[in-house]
């Protein structure tokens, strides 16, 4: 067995760990009130953390602007239009590529 | 803000962030097999592993030299925020035996996105099995493309697709931000996360802009958070 294959199949079992690891949290622990303090507030902190990396980071680890800001910013305007998700989503889509087209 | 169709929307939303992020799996197909891994290890990579920024860190260390056994490390640290957004859904999905373990190799970034922006337990495991599946079934039939055809079907960031994905993840977050501290906790979260980019390995800018966010948040008096 190659290193290749070696490395792949250690990945796919210790990847795999991680996730199960992380379902497996007994139930006292998760009906815990700090537990649910803090559950109550993940879904904010952790899409504020995902949009902005997700638009903002390059190769590397550096921070770029680019279409993707421009799509962003489209997609803000939308929802506070109250535009619906998937429509919205396919704007900022096409104004990046747009942008991306033209430059 | 009610919604009249939660679970038409629900729905609509999985697929939205499925297709934009499952179009991803053509340029990792392409990168691995660049990088001198075969078809076969390539798929299995995205049949078994199943987590982005993790495939692209193993098959960039081979690409690079590097031992493959120190690439297998470095990705798997990377999947190690996997165990946060497991430690996210548990709540909400409650699952045991062959679902939690069919469960756990769906948890990855959007899914746990998904599920946890729904407010309804119902919708949320909803969100969660449509995004994961979505995402699995687009995420490999891509890579088996990109595979096969390399680099000449073009690149997603073309089509606007990382753009879409950014927009998704607002779209999740928006409904949450009518009250004050929400907004705040939101804002932090982005910052820290910009603020670690250049200084930790991807992904991990998530997990530390998700904590300091919390943690600011437990901070706030509790009327406005």
């Amino acid at each position: 067995m190659s290193a290749v294959w070696t490395g792949l199949v250690l990945l796919v079992v210790a990847c795999y760990a991680v996730k199960l690891a992380g379902l497996s949290v007994p139930d006292r622990v998760l009906e815990h009130p700090a537990t649910r303090r803090v559950s109550d507030l993940i879904p904010v902190a952790l899409l504020g953390a995902l949009v902005a990396t997700q638009v903002l980071a390059g190769d590397d680890g550096a921070v770029v602007v680019d279409a993707r800001l421009a799509g962003l910013a489209v997609a803000a305007v939308l929802l506070a239009l109250r535009v619906p998700f998937l429509p919205m989503v396919a704007l900022a889509a096409f104004t990046a590529a747009l942008l991306r087209l033209l430059t | 803000m009610p919604d009249p169709a939660p679970r038409r929307s629900v729905v609509g939303q999985a697929l939205g962030v499925g297709v934009a992020t499952g179009a991803y799996g053509i340029s990792f197909g392409a990168i691995s097999t660049a990088s001198g891994l075969s078809v076969l290890q390539t798929c299995l990579l995205s049949l078994l592993v199943f987590t982005g920024a993790t495939q692209f860190a193993f098959v960039g260390v081979v690409a690079a030299g590097g031992n493959p056994l120190t690439g297998a490390a470095a990705a798997t640290l990377l999947g190690s925020r996997n165990l946060f957004y497991g430690l996210s859904v548990a709540p909400l999905l409650r699952v045991r035996g062959l679902r939690r373990l069919a469960a756990a190799h769906l948890v990855i970034d959007e899914s746990t996105a998904v599920a946890v922006a729904q407010d309804d337990p119902v919708e949320a495991r909803r969100g969660f099995w449509w995004t994961g599946l979505s995402v699995f079934v687009l995420w490999n039939l891509m890579t088996l493309a990109g595979a096969v055809a390399g680099t000449r079907i073009g690149d997603p960031r073309t089509y606007g697709l990382d753009a879409a994905v950014g927009a998704a993840f607002l779209g999740l977050l928006w409904p949450r931000l009518s009250s004050p501290g929400a907004r705040v906790v939101a804002l932090v979260g982005a910052a820290a996360a910009t603020g670690v980019l250049p200084l930790v390995p991807a992904g991990v800018p998530i997990i530390v802009g998700g904590a300091v966010a919390v943690l600011f948040g437990l901070a706030l008096p509790r009327r406005t958070a």
